[in-house]
């Protein structure tokens, strides 16, 4: 038990720590083989139009991942209140997708605010493979 | 003495006392909220918008807030709740009711006893600072809204709400 616990808690701050989005998609791809056995790998296209595709949410509004952090990701974008957003393309900001428990907490709020659901690994993993492939 | 020694003296004599000057301003009982600051805090409460000083706002109304960040202000704001907790304590620990210095003692007083304003913008004491600036300045793609205090005083995240620190943008 006790082992298994230290096993976690490393598991989880290795998680934490500095990772490639190449990492990042990796355990992504892991989850989504289990979401799904039909799982035939990642897509570029199907991110972009994910990032894009606007959605009518319950409060009335109209919004998209695209809403805050630009059509083209790899512009800044603007939050609701008015304050930059980095771009999200890693070749204007190599930074993204580097922190794995970043990216999760922001998938986690962003999914929910924007579809009103969690995201899934598929999502999550073409989006971020939409957001590499861009030059 | 070698004169490079008084030289020594004299520049060391002169940064203790900037030093105590500028602590005196910033110690309970001044006027200006002091410069506190929590890491998690400055990168959790950052992203969206400017980072609001603890001392804006009474505790009340800080364990509301903390207490509902997966609907907050429309958006999902949820942490951990480690660090929940530990920005919790920090803001608080500093908050309007819990400091005393002038600033925060007067926006807590202009807050009735019962209620837990969300908003520092919609507090009586906002309100009578900003009654000359009109709906359409705040609306300018310079601002965005009245939250936004960073956009006319620069320094709103130390807590510096000096007039001489005030400068509407066009
Ligand atoms: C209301 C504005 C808003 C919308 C809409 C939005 N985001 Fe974000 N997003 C943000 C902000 C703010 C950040 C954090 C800013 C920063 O790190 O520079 C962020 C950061 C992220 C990150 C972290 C990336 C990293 O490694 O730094 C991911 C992932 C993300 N968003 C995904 C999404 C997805 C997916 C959608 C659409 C379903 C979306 N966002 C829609 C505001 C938004
Ligand atoms: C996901 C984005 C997001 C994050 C993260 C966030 N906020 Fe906010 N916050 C908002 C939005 C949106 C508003 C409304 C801004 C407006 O009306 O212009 C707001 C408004 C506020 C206001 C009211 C400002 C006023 O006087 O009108 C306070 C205070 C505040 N936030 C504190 C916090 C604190 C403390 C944290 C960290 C625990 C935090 N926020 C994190 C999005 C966020
Ligand atoms: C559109 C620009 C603008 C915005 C945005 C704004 N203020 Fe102000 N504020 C002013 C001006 C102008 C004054 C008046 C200064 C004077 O009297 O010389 C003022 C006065 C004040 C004062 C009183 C200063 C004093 O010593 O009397 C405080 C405190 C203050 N603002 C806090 C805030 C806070 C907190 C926010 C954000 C929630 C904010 N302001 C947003 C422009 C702004």
């Amino acid at each position: 038990m006790r082992n298994k616990t230290m096993l976690l808690a490393l598991l989880f701050s290795v998680n934490a720590l500095a990772a490639t989005p190449q990492e990042l998609l990796k355990q992504y791809e892991g989850q989504a083989k289990q979401e799904s056995p039909a799982f035939s790998g990642f897509s570029a296209e199907r991110g972009a139009s994910f990032f894009r595709t606007a959605r009518n949410h319950s409060n009335g509004q109209k919004v998209s991942c695209a809403t805050c952090h630009t059509a083209d990701p790899r512009n800044q974008g603007k939050t609701r209140a008015n304050k930059v957003i980095e771009p999200m393309a890693t070749i204007a900001n190599p930074q993204r997708f580097t922190d794995a428990a970043k990216v999760e907490k922001w998938f986690g709020r962003n999914c929910k605010d924007v579809l009103e659901r969690a995201c899934n690994a598929q999502e999550k993993g073409d989006y971020i493979q939409y957001l590499i492939s861009i030059k | 003495m070698k004169s490079w020694m008084q030289f020594l003296v004299l520049i060391t004599s002169i940064t203790s006392t900037s030093a105590l000057l500028a602590s005196g301003g910033a110690e309970g009982g001044g006027s200006q909220m002091s410069p506190v600051t929590n890491a998690k805090w400055k990168a959790e409460c950052s992203s969206c918008h400017m980072l609001y000083h603890p001392g804006l706002l009474p505790e009340r109304s800080w364990g509301k807030m903390m207490g509902g960040l997966d609907k907050h202000f429309g958006e999902n704001a949820s942490l951990d709740p480690a660090t929940r907790d530990e920005i919790t304590r920090f803001l608080v620990t500093n908050s309007a009711d819990k400091s005393d210095n002038r600033r925060s003692s007067r926006i807590n007083q202009s807050i009735p006893a019962n209620a837990a304003p969300l908003r520092i913008s919609e507090t009586r004491y906002f309100t009578s600072k900003h009654d000359e600036i009109s709906p359409v300045t705040f609306k300018r793609k310079s601002i965005g809204s009245a939250a936004n205090c960073i956009a006319c005083h620069q320094g709103a995240e130390k807590g510096n709400f000096s007039e001489s620190q005030v400068k509407i943008p066009r």
